[in-house]
């Protein structure tokens, strides 16, 4: 077989697959992870001492757990307690616990660093807390946290690979089954490379983007 | 005591931050109409009690009565009392990521719940009052001092409030953007608005206020007219206060 022809009958729907599976991954777990990240660091700043005190617990055991591990405790050690996940719900969830994780910290910084000011003139026209936090705090924290966000998105379009490690057969589980049928392992893995290079470059100037559209003038 | 003439009582008002005692028992009674500017050295409690006034800081103990309902102890209403006592703060607070006109239509949208075309309406009509309307789509890191202030008044009067508290609102500016400022509360005070002002432009006061507040040590020590603080001040203390004043501004 000539490489023409193992790029286009072997790698490109094999990749294809693999891609879609990744990208799948990725839809779920960043919109998410997102909306518990801004919520959890909501929790953290703004919340009673007990909710603050669990979302730190959350973060910490989150972050402190290497993802893998998360992964295989999800897929091959929860089942001993009767509850079976399938790989990609597995997967999912693993990258959700994480990615929130982190993400709520980005904003937990931005929010801590919009200044007192903004809260206290809201509630002096009248706004509750909520109100204040959801029309003036965050508008001006999430801008902030757009740089954190897409770093940990980048992470994300990575770290998607580790589901390959519970069955998932995502883009790198896609190129290591073919690299080793075919006995192509330079060839594939760098064509894979490129193909994450590809993505992250998209988020970097996806990011970008959305930054200059948020800034605030003056 | 009922007396329904007061627009806002403050009844033995009392604050200390730790082991400090900012507030050792402040009354005082507005009429409506009235202006009353609040002098006396940094850090005696003038810019705290102010903010008693709307709770943003809760005193130790003490009540507050606007229109004869207490604003202390009064839970979610708060919020209530909020809308109808206007604030001005010194560093203007004004919201970064909204334009000026975004800045006085937000609570109007969200709290007052008024639909966006009257929002639109009223807030330019408050831009307009304070000579801001040709600067409505600007951001406030656009504007001058002087300007953001006088968005900041906008932003308070729509929602129409009762009393007007401003906590010194012209310290961060330099003398031309102060005057600016000082002529649009002076149009306020015209026509008819109850404002409490912490203020060091004894200019001001002197031509505006009904009542001059001196505060020392958390008391209001000595309160009159202009023309009877000027004149004549009983209280030691404020003598050489105002003679400061008036030595550096020949």
């Amino acid at each position: 077989m000539d490489q023409i022809t193992f790029i286009f009958n072997i790698m490109v729907p094999a990749f294809t697959n693999g891609l879609l599976i990744t990208l799948a991954l990725i839809a779920v777990t960043a919109p998410i992870g997102f909306l518990l990240g801004v919520g959890i660091a909501c929790g953290r700043v703004y919340g009673g001492k007990g909710l603050s005190w669990l979302m730190h617990l959350y973060t910490i055991f989150f972050r402190g757990c290497p993802l893998l591990l998360l992964l295989f405790i999800l897929y091959f050690g929860l089942p001993s307690f009767g509850i079976v996940l399938t790989p990609f719900v597995a997967s999912v969830m693993g990258f959700i616990f994480c990615n929130s994780a982190y993400n709520s910290e980005y904003v937990r910084g931005s929010i801590l660093s919009v200044k007192e000011g903004q809260l206290i003139a809201a509630k002096a026209l009248g706004m509750t807390k909520n109100q204040a936090i959801l029309n003036i705090v965050l508008p001006q924290a999430l801008r902030r946290s757009i740089p954190g966000i897409s770093n940990e998105f980048i992470y994300l379009i990575k770290y998607s690979s580790l589901a390959y490690m519970i069955t998932v057969i995502e883009l790198t589980g896609a190129s290591k089954l073919i690299a080793t049928k075919y006995f192509a392992y330079n060839e594939t893995f760098i064509a894979v490379a490129i193909v994450y290079l590809l993505l992250v470059t998209i988020t970097t100037f996806g990011a970008s983007a959305l930054e200059k559209k948020y800034a605030i003038p003056g | 005591m009922t007396d329904d003439r007061y627009i806002l009582r403050l009844e033995n008002i009392k604050k200390a931050f730790g082991k400090n005692e900012v507030l050792k028992g402040v009354s005082l009674e507005v009429k409506k109409g009235e202006t009353i500017c609040f002098i006396g050295p940094s850090g005696t409690g003038k810019s705290t009690l102010l903010r008693c006034i709307n709770q943003l800081t809760i005193p130790d103990s003490g009540k507050i009565f606007l229109n004869d309902e207490e604003v202390t102890h009064a839970g979610p209403r708060i919020n209530y009392f909020r809308q109808k006592i206007g604030m001005v703060f010194q560093n203007f607070f004004l919201f970064d990521h909204l334009t000026a006109v975004r800045n006085v239509e937000v609570a109007l949208l969200k709290v007052k719940k008024m639909n966006p075309k009257e929002a639109r309406e009223k807030a330019m009509f408050e831009l307009k009052q304070v000579g801001m309307a040709d600067w409505a789509d600007h951001y406030p890191a656009e504007l001058s001092g002087g300007q953001a202030q006088r968005v900041s008044i906008a932003r308070a009067l729509a929602m129409d409030p009762d009393i007007m508290l401003f906590d010194e609102p012209t310290s961060a500016l330099d003398p031309e953007l102060t005057r600016e400022v000082l002529e649009v509360m002076k149009k306020l005070a015209v026509e008819g608005m109850t404002m409490l002002v912490v203020t060091h432009e004894m200019g001001f006061a002197c031509s505006v206020a009904n009542k001059i507040c001196f505060m020392e040590h958390g008391h209001i020590k000595e309160q009159g007219t202009p023309a009877e603080l000027l004149n004549n001040p009983e209280f030691e203390r404020c003598k050489a206060f105002i003679g400061e004043f008036r030595e550096y501004s020949q």
